[in-house]
């Protein structure tokens, strides 16, 4: 059982870094967003308002990577025991909520100005989204109720893995539902893209993925400050 | 039981410590049972004598430290201060269902035998919700003892007891001479003639 | 894997046999079924179409269950008899299955009330439905064990337990009320199939985390 504070709550992200991460992230977003709206052609049935797509699924993806790190950090959680985990795990569902949180937002942008509605039930991504959401925010509601501890630790990384088995579940679940249920009138799935949008799109997602990254690494070096800080105070008091 | 295992200590404990919280109820606690050794814990009330015991059966993780209990959970007997029994299934089922998740052959016949040991047999088929402190005690002991632990962990055996209950627990702990126990108690002079070592909480 | 079988057969034994004692939560669930369809009558206008009232039996069905799932490990709770079972040399995965055998028992009972109140109440079923609906309580009741043990250690047992079942159950509603009224139940049924066969293997695996602190 390993005793020292550092082990515990682990080093943390290389100090090293930090820096380059968040340049990266910078040098990707902005050029991204260049590419994608200079050089990248308009969209011939949406015109400019397509532009949104550069944001918003970028983001999309990123909440599942987020989402998938977490339960990563979860698994690794439960089949190791480290505690340092938990908090890897926490921070990148953490991270997740915010980015899927702006997806839909993004994504309510983006039915507004197609489609003159705030919000749609035949957009399939939308409703994935509204479901995760949900849960990572029960995710969340179940920490704030549990008192800290190995309990919570190993509670949250389990339900992090169902999260993550939720995601193909809920998006096959969605998808026969469209059939039925909630017929997919509108979709944004169009023709194949010409390759200058996808170069655009590629460097727009590095750059989201390179921001979560960065984020990620700012608040779990900020949470394991904290709780190193908390330990010593009751060492010392 | 070879030579080895009779000179390994069942528990070990390393500078163990226990926080919920903010709460420490346990701080760099070394500890040190070793096989056939009979150890009180003594303390006033919150001083972290079950939490000791509920580290030891593997119910708690330790905040800090390191434990080694040298038994595997099919030979520890955790008596808790909870019966932990059905109040719906009566004495004899409590019992049988344990038999059955230890694994024990003729459970239906060691749970009778066991009743009768404890002076519950007339009590067999009645629920465990009708039971009185002391009878739910004796019972407690019941499930306890059942599987012939190697180990026990008893948090305020004597608790509820009658001084017949009294009486009968001591014969029983006088029969298993070889078994290891941790025995968290107000009343040490009780097992005073049994112990080999005591440990004082703060 | 004899020890197991009869392990997991001694727990659901011991589950059912402290329902038909105690009497706690089956009647409760079948008066909340009837209740819950009445009230379902009074909020659908006349005219209102047999696809909505199907959609609602679900939301009956999931409520019951979660009403059904707050009293998961009631009795344990009681003598602290959990501690008595995670001590015990069996596998803690044996108590999942237990556990989820005896809450799959209660609902399919629960349903054996509800299906035929709906079907008075409003429309004649079909087999399907009754097919999904026997598919869902597998789900649910895999689920909800192991998310009653979760919410078991938090401080607002009964709020959590809720808010961590219901986006799950989402999937299970879609599956459900799609297999109730398309023309093709099969895919539906399928999914349902995927969602039991994937959540109960999660649950099964991973009862032993949540249940030892």
């Amino acid at each position: 059982m390993s005793t020292s504070l550092l082990s515990r709550h682990g080093r943390g992200p290389s100090v090293r870094f930090g820096p380059l991460f968040a340049a990266a992230a910078l040098a990707l977003l902005v050029g991204g967003f260049a590419l994608a709206f200079y050089w990248a052609p308009e969209d011939a049935d949406q015109g400019f308002s397509q532009k949104i797509f550069y944001l918003h699924v970028p983001i999309a993806l990123t909440a599942y990577a987020c989402f998938g790190w977490g339960a990563w950090k979860a698994l690794r959680l439960l089949w190791t025991g480290e505690r340092r985990y938990d908090l890897e795990s926490y921070t990148a569902i953490h991270m997740g909520l915010i980015f899927g949180l702006l997806t839909l937002v993004t994504g309510s942008i983006w039915a507004k100005i197609s489609w003159g509605q705030w919000w749609t039930w035949g957009e399939r991504q939308l409703v994935l989204f509204l479901i995760l959401f949900l849960f990572y925010s029960s995710y969340f509601m179940l920490r704030y109720s549990t008192d800290p501890g190995p309990r919570r630790e190993r509670n949250s990384a389990v339900y992090a893995l169902f999260g993550v088995v939720l995601i193909p579940v809920s998006f096959l679940a969605v998808r026969i539902a469209g059939t039925i249920l909630h017929p997919t009138i509108f979709t944004h799935e169009g023709a194949d893209l010409p390759w200058q949008m996808l170069v655009a799109f590629l460097v727009c997602l590095a750059g989201m993925l390179s921001l979560a990254a960065t984020l990620y690494r700012v608040e779990l070096t900020g949470k394991r400050i904290d709780a190193s800080l908390r330990e010593l105070r009751e060492l010392l008091a | 039981m070879t030579e080895e295992s009779r000179l390994t200590d069942v528990i070990t404990a390393r500078k163990l410590s226990k926080r919920f919280g903010d709460k420490r109820v346990l701080e760099g606690l070394d500890l040190v049972v070793p096989r056939g050794g009979f150890v009180l814990v003594t303390g006033p009330n919150g001083s972290g004598k079950t939490t000791l015991l509920r580290l030891c059966a593997g119910l708690f993780t330790p905040t800090d430290g390191e434990l080694e209990v040298e038994a595997p959970r099919g030979a520890i007997g955790f008596l808790a201060h909870e019966p932990l029994v059905y109040n719906e299934l009566t004495a004899l089922e409590n019992l049988d269902l344990y038999g059955r998740l230890y694994r024990l052959p003729e459970r239906r016949e060691r749970a009778g035998a066991m009743l009768e040991r404890f002076g519950l047999w007339r009590a067999r088929n009645e629920r465990a919700g009708t039971f009185s402190r002391g009878m739910l005690q004796r019972l407690a002991l019941c499930r306890t003892l059942l599987h012939d632990p190697d180990l026990l962990l008893l948090d305020e055996p004597f608790d509820g007891l009658d001084v017949d209950g009294a009486e009968l627990l001591h014969t029983e702990l006088a029969e298993r001479s070889s078994v290891t126990a941790l025995v968290a108690t107000h009343d040490p002079e009780a097992l005073a003639a049994r112990s080999t070592a005591r440990l004082a909480l703060a | 894997m004899n020890a197991y079988a009869g392990d997991v057969a001694a727990l659901a034994r011991k589950d059912l046999l402290l329902e038909v004692r105690s009497r706690d939560t089956l009647p409760a669930m079948l008066l909340f079924v009837v209740s819950a369809l009445t009230i379902f009558h009074f909020a659908l206008p006349s005219g209102s179409s047999e696809r909505a009232e199907t959609g609602l039996l679900w939301i009956a069905i999931v409520f019951t269950a979660l009403l059904g799932l707050t009293r998961a490990f009631a009795a344990e709770r009681e003598g602290g008899v959990l501690d008595g079972l995670v001590l015990a040399p069996c596998d803690r995965s044996a108590i999942w299955l237990g556990k989820t055998i005896g809450l799959t028992v209660f609902l399919v009972l629960a349903e054996l009330v509800a299906l035929p109140a709906f079907a008075l109440f409003f429309h004649p079923l079909s087999w399907d439905l009754v097919a999904a609906v026997a598919l869902a309580d597998i789900g649910i009741a895999s689920i909800g064990t192991l998310l009653a043990a979760i919410a078991a250690a938090s401080r607002a047992r009964e709020l959590l337990l809720p808010l961590l079942f219901l986006p799950l159950a989402i999937p299970v509603v879609i599956g459900g009320v799609g297999a109730s009224i398309a023309s093709d139940p099969g895919s539906f049924l399928a999914f349902l199939i995927l969602y039991d066969g994937v959540f109960a293997i999660l649950s099964w695996a991973s009862f032993e985390y949540v249940i030892t602190e």
